[in-house]
């Protein structure tokens, strides 16, 4: 069913009878299978756009794209440098804004600017009854009501369907750099991000890849941006403290590494990929386990070591669920199984499965934005 | 400003609630007597005073979870407090109320350089967060203007922001995990040292939530190494609407200070009387702080200066020390104690689009005059967040009253003008009942549903945040 209109989401939703598939672009099929009726968005246009109050507000199924180029044209962007899965997944399609919020999609510089959820400031949505809702606004402080934008962000249009959004864009800077070190272990690779993230000097990306992931031997890269001058200044500072030796990259050169890391480019071929959220200077030790466990997996590590990309070995019956699950068993985080055949993601846990009391407020809320369990039904577990 | 009547049932049972809750809590945790009970009579928003039935002080998080227990089986109300700033009365006590303050929980639990967080108590001061971990060059970013006293807690239910949230984000960019006790006693751990939560976001929900949701007693707090330095300069204007124009201009030219503040002529003469920073007598002046190397500041600040005197300012001075700096600072600073020295006030706290600035604070003036009433203006220009300063006498009959209604006033205009009721300091009691200016029937029903999810009883700060008539079947 294709949508154009808030007013016929709402109707569609008051009048189904079985369940939902929301999509937004298609580029994203993570998750649980959901067997349902194809609910296609087209709301699309911005709505809003005021470059000195760093604020868009755009409807949920404007196309990605057409964002980021508006905003470049005032110089701006949207800074949680959301990935494209289509590069991993091999999806067709156009990524809508919508669907970036939905997921809560960020990259590298999550770590220095926050996630989409941090930028998300307001939204309009259709929950499962067919009410049409708005939380937050379009100012960047807020604390009128609960925080109802920070649920949608990441419930994978589990509790609702977003119409609209409001977010807080920020200045593209001047310019960008990236410090390289080839051929340290992980070890040594993730120290030395957390020796950079925890100096003054403003790092917005801290990426180690395995050997092999982008080449024979491993790279350790850590981004700087902003204005030309204090580029500079931190680039000389950062080498003479920590990064010495590494090479220096600059401008386009640099923007490809992180695009790279952004979308786990170096996974496009892998059939199973594995997301671990997880405290840093973990990642180490959950790797060495995992290769102990028999996993044959490379990494690839974001967010100065706490967002963990491996592709285990295929062969693996469960795509290396039972390993994985208990290296987070034993340190904390999440995992989520975000590329894998059909028929892998329906036997098991894609998202980290959840006990007790976080169990059962999550089942609440479903019961309440959803009671029917008509939209995106078992996605999420 | 109303509050539900007290429930009879709740008051004859005042004797059996203290006995069960001292048999729960070490000595001296549970304060039944009328005097020692005035200090928890109202919070920051003390023009409102309800003492509690009685007030309980916990030292950990089983003490917490065993007087939720028992109040959960009574059906009591729990009306959470951390240090009791609060300015819009979130820690305002009902009459049948059991007041549960979090200050003796103020300890650190982990301090961890190398994923950048804190684990504290969440009674402990936001400043005091900080201290722990300043001589290793690290901080806590949000600064709420109370920082010395307030708790983390309180930031935590409130979302609270500060000065230089601009750029670093209000408490819930900062928040990694809580642990939390819920209206049944239940402890529920919710994120962690890791980012981002693997299911719903129920930490973002729970942030902001204004002690309704649980009881927050432990936090994970991304701490942040601090800048080599920083500086502000003031600029000061003729005109509050060449001012906002100025603020405009600097965020369209993709300079990001760590704070802009912005203060009006009423609020300068009053800091002035009250400091003597030497400010300049004019409209309207910007203080705009920005961090770096040396190199790093004198760069950002020749961009800043250079656009400040396309709009004519009457006076620029950039600080050249720390000494320079803090005068500068002092007068916003002290901004509020100074207002409090000319009269009464209430301070408001809308947001609106910045775009609307120059409209806002000329409709600000208006409405004063129509009441009769002055308002200052001292608030964070660069993301709207505003603090009008409503001046009244506390002791001449219906001015406290004619204050409410300039103030829900100048609240509708923000959410008018796209804004909203309350950038940080929370609904509480004070903006409750204006709640259906900005929210429609369904998004208020569909936020206490959440509200039913984790308190089924309504037990927790059951009188805050909705109207009361909206929530009235809820709290029965």
């Amino acid at each position: 069913m294709k949508i154009t209109s808030e007013q016929e989401l709402a109707e569609a939703i008051r009048g189904a009878n079985g369940p939902f598939r929301v999509r937004g672009g298609g580029t994203r099929d993570i998750g649980k299978p959901v067997v349902g009726e194809a609910l296609e968005l087209g709301m699309s246009g911005i709505e809003l756009y005021e470059p000195a109050a760093l604020t868009l507000v755009v409807r949920a199924g404007t196309p990605l794209a057409e964002i980021e180029a508006v905003l470049a044209g005032e110089g701006q962007r949207l800074a949680f440098e959301p990935m494209d899965h289509r590069v991993m997944l091999g999806t067709k399609g156009e990524p809508t804004i919508g669907g970036v919020v939905a997921a809560n999609v960020s990259g590298p510089r999550r770590i220095q600017a926050g996630a989409a959820r941090d930028f998300a400031i307001g939204a309009r949505f259709v929950d499962g009854s067919g009410r049409i809702i708005k939380n937050g606004g379009r100012v960047m402080k807020n604390v009128t009501g609960y925080d109802l934008v920070k649920l949608m962000a990441g419930s994978w249009g589990t509790l609702g369907v977003l119409t609209e959004v409001s977010l807080k864009v920020l200045a593209m800077p001047e310019t960008e750099a990236t410090l390289v070190a080839r051929g340290k272990d992980a070890r040594h690779g993730i120290a030395a991000l957390a020796a950079a993230l925890g100096s003054p000097w403003d790092i917005t990306g801290a990426a180690h890849l395995d050997p092999g992931v982008a080449g024979p031997e491993s790279e350790t890269r850590v981004r700087i941006e902003g204005l030309a001058a204090s580029v500079d200044y931190r680039i000389g500072a950062l080498q003479r403290e920590i990064c010495a030796g590494w090479e220096v990259l600059r401008g386009d050169e640099s923007a490809a590494l992180w695009r790279q890391v952004r979308d786990v480019a170096p996974f496009a071929d892998a059939p199973v990929v594995w997301r671990l959220s997880v405290k840093p200077s973990a990642t180490p030790a959950i790797s060495q386990a995992l290769g102990q466990a028999g996993l044959g997996h490379a990494a690839l590590y974001d967010w100065g070591g706490g967002l963990m990309w491996i592709a285990p070995d295929p062969e693996h019956d469960d795509g290396g669920a039972e390993a994985i699950r208990a290296q987070i068993a034993a340190h904390g985080g999440h995992a989520t199984l975000v590329k894998a055949p059909a028929d892998l993601r329906a036997r098991i846990d894609v998202f980290q499965p959840q006990t007790g009391a976080v169990a059962a407020l999550s089942r609440g809320l479903k019961q309440k934005f959803d009671p029917r369990g008509i939209l995106n039904p078992g996605l999420m577990g | 400003m109303q509050m539900p009547e007290p429930r009879a049932d709740i008051l004859t049972g005042r004797a059996r609630i203290v006995e069960r809750l001292r048999a729960a809590l070490p000595p001296g945790a549970v304060i039944d007597d009328a005097i020692e009970l005035k200090v928890y009579e109202c919070d920051g928003l003390a023009a409102y005073r309800c003492p509690p039935m009685c007030a309980v002080l916990p030292g950990s998080t089983a003490e917490v979870s065993a007087v939720m227990r028992i109040c959960n089986e009574e059906g009591v109300p729990v009306v959470p407090r951390g240090s009791g700033t609060s300015l819009s009365g979130g820690a305002l006590p009902t009459a049948d109320s059991v007041l549960l303050g979090v200050a003796r929980l103020n300890g650190v639990l982990e301090v961890d350089y190398d994923n950048r967080f804190i684990r504290v108590e969440a009674g402990r001061t936001n400043l005091s967060v900080t201290g722990a971990v300043e001589q290793d060059g690290f901080f806590y970013a949000p600064d709420p203007s109370s920082q010395l006293a307030c708790a983390i807690a309180g930031n935590i239910a409130m979302n609270s922001g500060g000065a230089h949230c601009l750029k670093y984000g209000v408490t819930t960019n900062n928040l990694l995990g809580v642990t939390m006790v819920m209206a049944d006693g239940e402890v529920v751990e919710i994120g962690g040292a890791h980012l981002d939560a693997g299911g719903l976001d129920l930490l973002g929900l729970v942030c902001g939530s204004e002690g309704q949701l649980g009881v927050v007693t432990e936090a994970t707090l991304r701490i942040l190494a601090k800048p080599e330095g920083a500086r502000p300069v003031l600029v000061g204007f003729d005109s509050s609407e060449v001012a906002g124009q100025c603020v405009s201009d600097i965020i369209k030219a993709g300079i990001v200070p760590v704070a802009i503040e912005f203060m009006d002529r009423l609020t300068i003469r009053a800091a002035e009387a009250h400091v003597a920073a030497g400010y300049p007598d004019c409209e309207a002046l910007l203080i705009i702080e920005v961090e770096g190397s040396a190199g790093e500041i004198d760069d950002q600040l020749g961009r800043i200066i250079a656009i400040a005197k396309a709009h004519d300012p009457v006076e620029i001075r950039e600080s050249g020390s720390a000494a320079e700096s803090e005068r500068i600072w002092k007068g916003r600073k002290t901004a509020f104690g100074a207002m409090g020295q000319i009269n009464d006030y209430m301070c408001l706290d809308g947001t609106i689009p910045v775009s609307e600035l120059p409209f806002v604070l000329r409709r600000i003036g208006e409405l004063g005059a129509e009441y009769g009433l002055d308002v200052g203006n001292v608030f964070h220009a660069g993301d709207g967040n505003m603090h009008p300063l409503i001046l009244y006498d506390a002791n001449k009959p219906g001015d406290l009253e004619k204050a409410e209604a300039l103030g829900a006033d100048i609240l509708r205009l923000c959410v008018e003008v796209g804004g909203c009721l309350t950038g940080e300091h929370g609904v509480g009691v004070e903006k409750r009942e204006i709640m259906t200016a900005q929210y429609g029937a369904d998004d208020l029903e569909i936020q206490m549903q959440v509200k039913d999810v984790f308190d089924p009883q309504w037990i927790l700060n059951p009188a805050k945040v909705f109207p009361l008539e909206v929530s009235a079947g809820r709290r029965s």
